[in-house]
C-alpha cells in the first residue's frame, strides 16, 4: 500500500477512533462518577424506595419501576397501532396514498419532545383529568384506578409515550415488510387465502424482524425524558395505579440533576444514569439483532437495511 | 366446485384486518394533527416581533420575548455541527472505504450505540467532561453534548451515501493514478454530497428540538450572551421553563416557541426531502 | 430432437391457435379460453387468446421469454389480480364456469387451480405445516388424525413422503432445492385442486431433481390437469401431452405435442423449434 494511502487510512481512521472513544469515554465516566453511590448503597440502591436526598437516603425503585410500567404499557398501546400502520402503508394502501403517509409517519417522529411535551400538560392532561373524573366509583375501587384524578399520571405519560414510539416502530416494521420476498405472499395466495391469510404469512416471515422492531420502540421509550417529565407528576412512589403520579429514571435526571449539591447525591444520580444507560444498550444491541438476523434471512447479500435510532 | 362459497367468516375477517390497518392509519394522524393544531393556534398569536427582538422579562412581568433564545438555538447548533460534522462525515467515508475490518466493525457498532443512548444519558456525560472541569455551565457543554447525539447520525448517512456511489467512479479515479485520499474526497463525497448536506441537515433539525441534554449543560441564561464558557438560553429549554411556570404570558410564549421549532423542523424536512428528490431525478435520467 | 420433416404450407385463420380436437369433445374441457385479452394499465400483453384444454392431460406452454406464457398461465387462476392495473377482458372458463364473471369467489378458483412457482417459495415452518397450510386456512379437515392423514397423502403424491416422513417437523428451509420444489407441489396439491400450473417448476433444479419432477408430473396427469410453462423445449417434448406456442403476446400455434414437433404449421414455430430465433 503506497504510504500515502496509510497515511491517509491512519488520518480519516483517527476521526472514526474518537468516535469509538466518545462510546468508551461515556461508559467509563458513567461508572466512574457513580461509584461513591455503588459502593454505599450497594443493591439496596434498587429495592428501597425511599428517596430523600435531604437526609441522604437514596432509594431509587420508584423510577426503575416507572420507567419500566410506563414504557411497557405504551408498548401495549403502541405496538398494534404502529403494526397497523406499517401494514397498511407497505400491503394495503393505495400507491398514490403511500409518500403522503409515510411523510406524515415521519412528521410524527420529528416533532420534539418538548412540542410533545407542552401539549402534553396543557392538552393531554385535562382530557385524562376528564376521563379520570368520568370514571365510575366501581372502577375506581380497583387498585389499577385507584387514587384522586390529577390528570398527571402513569396513563398520560403511557399516552404521550405510546404516540411518540408509533412513528418509530412502524417505521422499522415497514422496512423489515418490504423485505420479505413477494413469493411468500404469492404463496398464499396460489393455495386460496384471503387477504388478511397473505399478510399474516408475510409476518410470519418477518417475526423475528418484527419483535426487533417492537423493542427498538421500547427502547425509545425507555430514554424519553421532556414529554414524560411533563405530564407523570414527577412523584417518587410505587403505584400500580394508573391514576397516580410516578417517577421515570430519565424524568428524575432532568429534574434533580440541577440540585445535586452533594457529591453523594450526584452520585446517586449518576448511577441512575448509568442504569438506564446499559438498559437501553441492551434493548437496543438485542433488537438489532433481531433485525439484521432477519434481513439476513431474506436476502443473503449485504442489506442496507439499518435500523436508525432515535431519529426514525 | 367453484361455485361454492368460501366460508365468510374468512372474508369477512379479512375485510375487518383491513378496516382496523386503516383505522390505525387514522389513529395515529389524530394526535398529530391535534399537537400542530394546538401549537399553531395558540403559538401564532404571540408570534409578536416583540417575541424575535426582545430578551425575557423579570419574573412575572409580562411581555418580553425569545431572542436570546433563538440565538442561543443557533449558536448551540452552529458549534455541534462544527464538532459532529468532521467526526461524523470522516467516519462515515472510514466505514464505506474499508468497510471489513474488525475497527470497522467496533466503529458502526459504537455508532448505533451512541445512537439509541438517551438524551438526558448524553447530558450527563458532557456535564461530567465539560461542566465540572470548567466548574459552571456553558455554551460549550451545551454543544459538545448536542454534537455527541448529531455524531452518529451523520456516520451512518454518510456510510450508507457513499456507498451508494457506483463502484466505477472510484475505480476511474485510482486508474488515473489518483491516491486513495484524493480519489475519496475529490471524486467520492463530492458525489454524495448533496445527500450529506441533507443529512446534516436533518441531523441539525433534530438535535435543535433537543432539550434533556441541554438542562444542566447550558443550562439557561435570563440575558443575552454569546459567550462560550457563559450559561446560554435556548429555544428548547426556555420553553419548558415556561411552559412548567405558573404565568399564563409565559405559557402563551411556551407555545410560541413551541411553533418556531416545529417549523424549523418541517422546514428541514421538505427542503430535505426536494433535495433528495431533485438529486434522484438527475440522478434517474 | 426431430426435424421437422414435412413443411406444410402455413394455413392462415383469423382466430389465433386452432383447436386439435374434435368438437365432440367440447362439453368435457376442463379449460376453455375465449378470445382473452390481457392488459397491464394502458399495455396489451396478450392479445386475442383462445384454446381448449382436455382433463387429464399435460399442456406445455413454450415461447421466447417476454411471449406472455406466463401471464396467461397466471390468468388461469387469477393470480394477476394482486398486480395493480391488471385488466382482463374475454372469458375464462374452467368446468363451464367463467372464473372473471363478477361475483365469482377468488379464493374458490384458487383452491380449484393449484399453482407451483419457478423458484420454490416453502414457508419458513416445517415441513408438515407447509403442506397444512392450505388445508388449514381453507378448513379443509376437522381433526388432527385427518389432517395428517391428507399431508401425508399428499407427500406420497408428490413423491417425497419417503424422503421426509422421520422428520416432518424440521424446517423446510433445510430441504434440497429439488426436495422444496417437491414439497410446494405437495403443499400445492394438498387442497385437491383439480388443475395445476406449474411455471417452469424445474428451470432451477439440477438434471436430476429435474428428472424427478418430470416423472412426477407424468403421474400426476392421471388424476390432474397439468399446464406447464417451460422455455426448455425438450421438457415440453418429453412431458406434455399438447403443446401451445406462444409469442409476442399472441397464441401462434396450439397442437399434439408429438405432432407440433415434428410437423409444426407455422413458419414462427418452426424457426423457434429449430431456433432460428429465441
Amino acid at each position: 500500500m503506497r504510504s500515502s494511502d496509510f497515511g491517509f487510512r491512519v488520518a480519516v481512521g483517527a476521526f472514526a477512533a474518537a468516535l469509538l472513544l466518545i462510546v468508551v469515554a461515556i461508559a467509563v465516566t458513567l461508572v466512574n462518577d457513580s461509584t461513591l453511590s455503588i459502593q454505599k448503597f450497594g443493591l439496596r440502591f434498587w429495592g428501597t424506595s425511599n428517596w430523600d436526598p435531604v437526609a441522604g437516603e437514596f432509594g431509587a425503585l420508584p423510577f426503575i419501576w416507572g420507567t419500566l410500567y410506563s414504557s411497557v404499557l405504551a408498548l401495549l398501546i403502541a405496538t398494534p397501532v404502529a403494526l397497523g400502520i406499517a401494514v397498511f402503508i407497505s400491503e394495503l394502501c393505495p400507491n398514490a396514498l403511500r409518500a403522503p403517509l409515510i411523510f406524515l409517519t415521519e412528521l410524527l417522529a420529528a416533532i420534539p419532545s418538548i412540542v410533545y411535551g407542552l401539549w402534553g400538560i396543557f392538552v393531554l392532561v385535562p382530557a385524562v383529568r376528564t376521563v379520570e373524573t368520568a370514571m365510575p366509583e366501581s372502577l375506581r375501587a380497583l387498585p389499577l384506578f385507584s387514587g384522586p384524578p390529577l390528570g398527571v399520571g402513569m396513563f398520560a405519560a403511557a399516552l404521550i409515550l405510546a404516540v411518540m414510539v408509533v412513528p418509530f416502530t412502524s417505521a422499522i416494521a415497514r422496512e423489515v415488510l418490504r423485505t420479505v420476498p413477494p413469493s411468500q405472499r404469492e404463496g398464499a395466495f396460489a393455495l386460496g387465502a384471503t387477504r388478511f391469510e397473505a399478510i399474516r404469512a408475510a409476518m410470519f416471515y418477518a417475526r423475528t424482524g418484527i419483535i426487533g422492531a417492537v423493542m427498538l420502540g421500547f427502547g425509545r421509550a425507555l430514554g424519553e425524558t421532556m414529554a414524560v417529565t411533563m405530564v407523570i407528576g414527577n412523584n417518587p412512589q410505587v403505584s400500580l395505579s394508573l391514576f397516580a403520579p410516578q417517577y421515570t429514571m430519565a424524568a428524575v435526571l432532568a429534574n434533580e440533576f440541577t440540585e445535586a449539591a452533594d457529591a453523594l447525591y450526584l452520585a446517586a444520580l449518576i448511577e441512575i444514569g448509568l442504569v438506564l444507560f446499559v438498559i437501553t444498550l441492551f434493548v437496543n444491541m438485542l433488537s438489532r439483532g433481531l433485525i439484521w438476523s432477519m434481513a439476513r434471512q431474506a436476502s443473503p447479500r449485504r442489506s442496507v437495511l439499518v435500523p436508525r435510532g432515535a431519529e426514525a | 366446485m367453484i361455485s361454492a362459497r368460501t366460508a365468510t367468516p374468512r372474508k369477512v375477517l379479512s375485510a375487518l384486518f383491513v378496516a382496523a390497518c386503516a383505522l390505525c392509519v387514522a389513529l395515529a394522524l389524530v394526535p398529530l394533527a391535534f399537537v400542530l393544531f394546538f401549537v399553531v393556534s395558540q403559538g401564532i398569536q404571540s408570534l409578536t416581533v416583540e417575541f424575535f427582538t426582545h430578551n425575557p422579562r423579570p419574573v412575572g412581568e409580562p411581555g418580553g420575548g425569545m431572542a436570546n433564545a433563538i440565538v442561543g438555538t443557533l449558536i448551540l447548533t452552529a458549534l455541534a455541527a462544527a464538532m459532529a460534522v468532521p467526526i461524523g462525515v470522516l467516519s462515515g467515508v472510514y466505514l464505506a472505504e474499508y468497510p471489513g475490518s474488525r475497527f470497522a466493525s467496533a466503529v458502526r457498532f459504537a455508532a448505533d450505540t451512541l445512537n439509541g443512548v438517551p438524551s438526558i444519558v448524553i447530558g450527563v456525560f458532557a456535564y461530567a467532561v465539560v461542566v465540572l472541569p470548567l466548574r459552571h455551565f456553558s455554551t460549550l457543554a451545551g454543544g459538545f453534548a448536542l454534537g455527541v447525539m448529531m455524531i452518529p447520525i451523520i456516520t451512518r448517512t454518510t456510510e450508507e451515501l457513499l456507498l451508494l456511489v457506483p463502484n466505477a467512479l472510484r475505480e476511474g479515479a485510482l486508474a488515473l493514478g489518483a491516491t486513495r485520499a484524493r480519489a475519496v474526497f475529490t471524486v467520492i463525497v463530492p458525489a454524495a454530497l448533496p445527500g450529506i448536506i441533507t443529512g446534516v441537515v436533518l441531523a441539525l433539525a433534530r438535535i435543535a428540538g433537543e432539550t434533556a441534554p441541554l438542562l444542566f449543560t447550558s443550562f439557561n441564561n435570563r440575558f443575552f450572551s454569546t459567550s462560550l464558557v457563559q450559561p446560554i438560553s435556548s429555544i428548547t429549554v426556555q420553553v419548558f421553563t415556561y411552559a412548567i411556570s405558573p404565568y399564563e404570558d409565559w405559557h402563551r410564549q411556551a407555545w410560541a416557541g413551541a411553533l418556531v421549532l416545529v417549523t424549523i423542523v418541517l422546514v428541514c424536512s421538505m427542503a430535505a426531502r426536494v433535495a433528495a428528490a431533485r438529486v434522484a431525478n438527475i440522478r434517474g435520467r | 430432437m426431430n426435424p421437422p420433416l414435412v413443411k406444410v404450407r402455413a394455413v392462415r385463420e383469423p382466430d389465433a391457435g386452432r383447436n386439435p380436437l374434435p368438437a365432440a369433445q367440447a362439453e368435457t374441457l376442463k379449460i376453455d379460453v375465449e378470445h382473452l385479452i390481457f392488459f397491464y394499465g394502458e399495455k396489451r400483453a396478450l392479445e386475442d387468446i383462445s384454446i381448449k384444454i382436455q382433463p387429464n392431460v399435460v399442456t406445455a406452454f413454450i415461447g421466447p421469454s417476454g411471449c406472455g406464457k406466463s401471464t396467461f398461465l397466471r390468468t388461469l387462476n387469477r393470480m394477476n389480480d394482486i398486480i395493480p392495473g391488471a385488466r382482463v377482458e374475454g372469458r375464462v372458463c374452467i368446468d363451464g364456469q367463467d372464473i372473471y364473471r363478477a361475483g365469482v369467489d377468488v379464493v374458490a378458483v384458487r383452491r380449484k387451480v393449484g399453482m407451483v412457482f419457478q423458484k420454490s417459495n416453502p414457508f419458513p415452518k416445517s415441513i408438515f405445516e407447509n403442506v397444512a397450510y392450505g388445508l388449514r386456512i381453507n378448513r379443509l379437515t376437522s381433526n388432527r388424525s385427518e389432517l395428517a392423514g391428507r399431508v401425508e397423502e399428499s407427500l406420497q403424491q408428490a413423491a417425497l413422503w419417503e424422503e421426509v416422513k422421520d422428520r416432518l417437523h424440521e424446517s423446510a428451509l433445510a430441504l434440497s432445492g429439488g426436495q422444496q420444489q417437491r414439497l410446494c407441489i405437495a403443499r400445492a396439491l394438498a387442497v385437491k385442486p383439480d388443475i395445476l400450473l406449474m411455471d417452469e417448476p424445474a428451470s432451477a433444479l439440477d438434471p436430476i431433481a429435474t428428472q424427478r419432477i418430470e416423472e412426477l408430473i407424468y403421474q400426476l396427469k392421471a388424476k390432474f390437469t397439468i399446464v406447464i410453462v417451460t422455455h426448455n423445449m425438450q421438457q415440453a417434448a418429453r412431458v406434455s401431452d399438447f403443446t401451445a406456442f406462444f409469442w409476442l403476446g399472441r397464441l401462434v400455434e396450439y397442437e399434439r405435442t408429438d405432432k407440433m414437433f415434428t410437423a409444426p404449421s407455422e413458419k414462427l414455430t418452426e424457426d423457434y423449434l429449430t431456433g432460428r430465433f429465441g
